[in-house]
C-alpha cells in the first residue's frame, strides 16, 4: 500500500541530508563546543555558522540565537523568563484563546503564581480581535504572546500590524510569537514586525526532533529556567546539542533555498479544498478562506462523521490525517481551537486536519479524494448512536 | 550459611492423593518463571518449597520476592537462611545473625517460633523457643525484648533436612497453580472489568486464553495496543497468554443495516459469544469467562444475560457477578491493570451503542429480529476467524 502523508504539521520526515548531517557531527564532531582545545572548537564553529545563517533567515542578529529542545521549551522560556524578569515593572500578561497548550498552560501556571492573565478572543477564521487587544494592553502589561500561524486551522495572524500596536500602545510590552508552525512557510522578520521573543522547532521543517530554538531580542532580560554551566549567556544551561543544531541549521538552508515549497503546498491545499467541498456534501472549512490561511494547513469538518473513525480509515488505506491537533489524541477532549473559532458542539468532533509538505504531490490528493468520498458516504450510512426505527 | 526463599502453598497442601500433582506443577512453574533471574534450585519439603539461589546468582532478593509472590497457589513468601547441619548451635548462628541485621538501628521486641518437621531432634519445639530466646536476650542484651503477643520479630525456626531461620513473610497471590484447573477463554475489551475477571479465573488454576474484537476503522491500533497491554499485564501472573483478534466490523455493520436499533448490543454480543465458542472448542477451552455484573449496564441485566447465555452451550463463567464496580476497581489497582485500562480508546462496545438499549429483552423477540441475519451469518463467523490474528503475550 502506497503511504499518503498529509500530517506535516504535527511533524514531518527529515531529509537524508540532515540524518547524514546529524550522524556526521555525532560520529565526527563530537566535541564539547566549551572545551578549549580542537575537537571543541569544531563543535562551536558550527553553532557559529548556525547563528549566522538563521539570524539572516529570520532578521535578527547571530547573538540573539538561542537552542533549546523544541517549541514547547522555547515557549516556556520566553514566558516565563521574561514575565518573573518583568515582574516589577507589572503583573499582566496577555495571549489568545486560540495559542498551543505549551503557551495556555504556561500562561495558567503563571496565573497561579500571582499574573494577571488576560485571554484575547478570536473571530470565526481564527483572528485575532484586535481591538479588544489594544483595549486590553496598559501600562502593567509586560507580555503579549500570539502565534503566528494557528497549528489546527491554519489561521496567520498579522503579526506585522499586531507588533505595530503593541509597541504604540506601550513600547515596554514584550511581543512574543509561536513561530514553530509558521517558520518557511509565512514570510516573517522578527525586527519588522518588532518581535521581542520567537519560537521555532526544526522538526516541523525537515530538521530532527529534540531540537529548537528561541530568538531573544538583546534588549529584553530574562530568568533563566535552568541553572548550570553558563552556556547560551546563562539562559539555556547545558552542554549545547550540536548534532541537533548542526541537523536544524541544514534543514533550514533547504527550505529557506527552496521557497518554491510554499506554492506546492498552495496547490495541494487548494486542489483537495475545491475537491471536497465540491464533491463531499455537508463539509465545511474550519478556519480563514483557503487563500488567505497558511499554505501548508487545511482544516475541514465533515458533519454526521466522527473524525476519529475517518482518521483510521484513511489510515487503512495508508492515508494520514490528524484530528485536531496529534497532542490531544490521547485525551477525550475536543480541540481548543475548534471551541473558540466558536464551532457548535456537534460541530467539535468531526474536523480532519490535512496538512502538506515537501513530497506531497497533486496525484496524492487526488487518491486522497477519491478514498475520502468513498469513506465518508460509508461512515454516513453508520451513523452514531444509533437511528430509531 | 544460605540464602533461601521459603515458599509457602496454603490450600493445596491438604488435598489428598492428587496433592502431588499441584506441587509438581508449582514447582515447575516456579522454575520457569525465575528462569529470566539467574539459577535457582528449587525442591519440594514438606509443606514447603524451598527456591535457593546459586553461588553467582545476585539477583536482589525483592525482586525474586516480587516475582514469587505473583505466582498462583502460593500463599507466602519469606526470605531465611539455611545450614546443613541441624544442631543447637547451627539454630544459634542462623538466629544470631538475623537478629544482628534486625536491630542493626534500633531496639525491638522479639519472639521464637519453632517448627519440628524432623521430630528427632532432641528438644522439643518449646525447647528450642526457650533456648534461643535466652540467648539472644544474651548476645543483644539491652537491645532487644521478649514479646510473645505482638513482637516486632517473629523469629522462624523450622528443622528440615536442614535449619532454616526467617522472620518476615510477604504475601503471595493465594489460588492453585496455573493450569491444574482446565482452560477457559476470556472475552476481553479494554476496559476495567475483563482483565480483573480473567484475573480470578486465572487465580483459581485455569488456564486462559483470551478473545479481543478488532473493528476498525471504529477501534483504532491504539484500542488493539491497550487489550494487548492489558493481556501483558495479566501474563505477569500466567506466563503467557493467546489473545485471538476477530476482525468484527463486516458483522457489526450487517447487524446495524439489518436489526432493530435497540436491540444493537444484544445481538452483537450474542454473536460475540458464538465466535468465542467457536474458538474456545477449537483451543481445548471447557468455559467462557466474562467480566460482567449484574446490573451494571443495560448489556448486564439479568434478562439480559439469559438472552446472550442461551446462544452457546458452554458454561459462561462471570467472577465478577457480585461485584460493584468500586470492588472491581479495587482488584484492577491491585493487579496493575487500571491504568491501562482507563486509556480513553475506543473499544467496539462503546461505538455502536443505540441510545436507548433493551433493557428487559425477551429471546423469543430477539432470536426473530436475528432471523434476518440466518443466511449470512454463520460465513460471517467462518470469516472472521479465519481471519483472526492470534498474538501471544508473554
Amino acid at each position: 500500500m502506497k503511504e499518503i502523508y498529509l500530517d506535516h504539521a504535527a511533524t514531518t520526515k527529515p531529509l537524508s541530508k540532515v540524518v547524514e548531517t546529524v550522524a556526521d557531527v555525532m560520529l565526527n564532531l563530537y566535541g564539547n563546543p566549551s572545551s578549549l582545545h580542537k575537537k571543541g572548537i569544531e563543535a562551536e564553529t558550527i553553532i557559529k555558522k548556525s547563528n549566522q545563517f538563521i539570524a539572516q533567515a529570520i532578521g535578527c542578529s547571530p547573538d540573539e540565537i538561542i537552542y533549546t529542545s523544541g517549541g514547547t521549551e522555547s515557549n516556556n522560556t520566553a514566558i516565563i523568563g521574561t514575565s518573573y524578569a518583568y515582574k516589577r515593572r507589572g503583573q499582566k500578561i496577555i495571549t489568545s484563546s486560540m495559542e498551543h497548550p505549551s503557551v495556555l498552560e504556561t500562561f495558567k501556571y503563571l496565573q497561579t503564581q500571582g499574573f494577571e492573565v488576560c485571554i484575547i478572543g478570536v473571530n470565526k477564521q481564527g483572528y485575532i480581535d484586535v481591538e479588544a487587544l489594544k483595549e486590553a494592553i496598559d501600562d502593567k502589561t509586560i507580555l503579549v504572546s500570539l502565534m503566528h500561524v494557528n497549528n489546527e486551522i491554519g489561521t496567520v495572524q498579522a503579526v506585522d500590524e499586531i507588533g505595530e500596536l503593541i509597541k504604540h500602545k506601550n513600547k515596554d510590552t514584550l511581543f512574543h510569537v509561536d513561530a514553530v508552525q509558521s517558520f518557511s512557510k509565512v514570510p516573517l522578520h522578527v525586527k519588522r514586525a518588532k518581535i521581542d521573543l520567537l519560537s521555532i522547532s526544526a522538526h516541523k521543517f525537515y530538521g530532527p526532533r529534540g531540537v529548537g530554538l528561541l530568538y531573544k531580542s538583546k534588549q529584553v532580560r530574562m530568568h533563566p529556567l535552568m541553572y548550570g554551566g553558563g552556556q547560551q549567556k546563562e539562559i539555556r544551561p547545558g552542554t549545547e546539542n550540536t548534532p541537533g543544531i548542526a541537523g536544524m541549521y541544514e534543514a533550514c538552508q533547504y527550505v529557506t533555498s527552496h521557497t518554491s515549497l510554499i506554492a506546492n503546498y498552495s496547490s495541494c491545499k487548494e486542489h483537495l479544498a475545491a475537491g471536497i467541498l465540491s464533491s463531499i456534501p455537508d463539509t465545511f472549512i474550519n478556519g480563514p478562506p483557503i487563500n488567505e490561511g497558511a499554505p501548508h494547513i487545511l482544516n475541514i469538518g465533515f458533519k454526521n462523521v466522527r473524525a476519529e473513525v475517518l482518521l483510521h480509515a484513511l489510515e487503512q488505506k495508508g492515508i494520514y490525517v490528524s484530528s485536531g491537533s496529534a497532542c490531544s489524541s490521547n485525551k477525550k477532549s475536543y480541540s481548543h481551537t475548534l471551541a473558540a473559532i466558536g464551532n457548535k458542539k456537534e460541530d467539535y468532533d468531526n474536523a480532519i486536519r490535512f496538512s502538506f509538505g515537501k513530497d506531497t504531490t497533486l496525484q496524492n490528493i487526488n487518491d486522497t479524494l477519491s478514498v475520502l468520498r468513498e469513506e465518508v458516504a460509508l461512515l454516513r450510512r453508520y451513523t452514531l448512536g444509533g437511528k430509531h426505527i | 550459611m544460605k540464602k533461601v526463599f521459603l515458599v509457602k502453598y496454603g490450600e493445596i497442601a491438604i488435598k489428598g492423593k492428587n496433592r502431588y500433582l499441584f506441587e509438581n506443577k508449582l514447582v515447575a512453574i516456579i522454575k520457569t518463571s525465575l528462569n529470566e533471574l539467574g539459577y535457582f534450585s528449587v525442591k519440594k519439603e514438606q509443606g514447603r518449597i524451598m527456591v535457593e539461589p546459586s553461588e553467582d546468582t545476585n539477583t536482589d532478593a525483592q525482586i525474586i520476592i516480587n516475582k514469587l509472590s505473583r505466582i498462583f497457589g502460593i500463599v507466602g513468601v519469606a526470605i531465611g537462611s539455611k545450614e546443613e547441619e541441624i544442631s543447637i548451635e547451627a539454630i544459634k548462628r542462623l538466629a544470631y545473625a538475623h537478629m544482628e541485621k534486625e536491630c542493626l538501628h534500633k531496639t525491638l521486641t522479639f519472639k521464637v517460633a519453632t517448627r519440628r518437621a524432623d521430630k528427632r531432634f532432641p528438644l522439643n519445639s518449646m525447647e528450642i523457643n526457650a533456648q534461643i530466646g535466652d540467648y539472644l536476650l544474651d548476645e543483644f542484651a539491652g537491645k532487644v525484648k521478649v514479646d510473645v503477643h505482638n513482637p516486632d520479630v517473629l523469629l522462624t525456626i523450622e528443622l528440615r533436612n536442614g535449619t532454616y531461620v526467617y522472620s518476615t513473610t510477604y504475601k503471595g497471590a493465594g489460588g492453585m497453580p496455573y493450569g491444574t484447573n482446565g482452560k477457559a477463554t476470556l472475552l476481553l475489551s479494554g476496559g476495567i472489568d475483563s482483565p480483573v475477571a480473567g484475573w480470578m479465573t486465572a487465580k483459581r488454576g485455569v488456564e486462559i486464553d483470551a478473545v479481543y474484537f478488532h473493528s476498525p476503522p471504529y477501534t483504532s491500533e491504539r484500542a488493539k495496543e491497550k487489550v494487548i497491554e492489558l493481556g501483558k499485564k495479566i501474563a505477569q501472573y500466567t506466563g503467557s497468554m493467546n489473545i485471538h483478534v476477530v476482525p468484527f466490523t463486516e458483522i457489526q455493520m450487517t447487524i446495524y443495516e439489518k436489526c432493530p436499533h435497540i436491540q444493537l448490543t444484544l445481538i452483537m454480543r450474542r454473536i460475540m459469544f458464538r465466535i468465542a465458542e467457536k474458538i474456545a472448542i477449537a483451543n481445548g477451552s471447557m468455559a467462557l469467562i466474562t467480566g460482567e455484573s449484574i446490573g451494571q449496564v443495560a448489556s448486564q441485566t439479568m434478562q439480559s444475560l439469559v438472552v446472550t447465555d442461551s446462544v452457546v452451550t458452554m458454561p459462561v463463567f462471570r467472577p465478577l457477578i457480585g461485584f460493584d464496580k468500586e470492588e472491581i476497581v479495587q482488584i484492577s489497582k491491585k493487579i496493575d491493570t487500571y491504568e491501562t485500562s482507563i486509556l480513553p480508546f475506543e473499544d467496539c462496545c462503546t461505538i455502536f451503542v443505540p441510545k436507548h438499549p433493551e433493557i428487559k429483552p425477551r429471546l423469543y423477540i430477539i432470536e426473530r429480529s436475528e432471523e434476518i441475519l440466518q443466511d449470512t451469518i454463520e460465513d460471517m463467523i467462518d470469516t472472521a476467524i479465519a481471519e483472526m490474528e492470534i498474538i501471544q503475550v508473554i
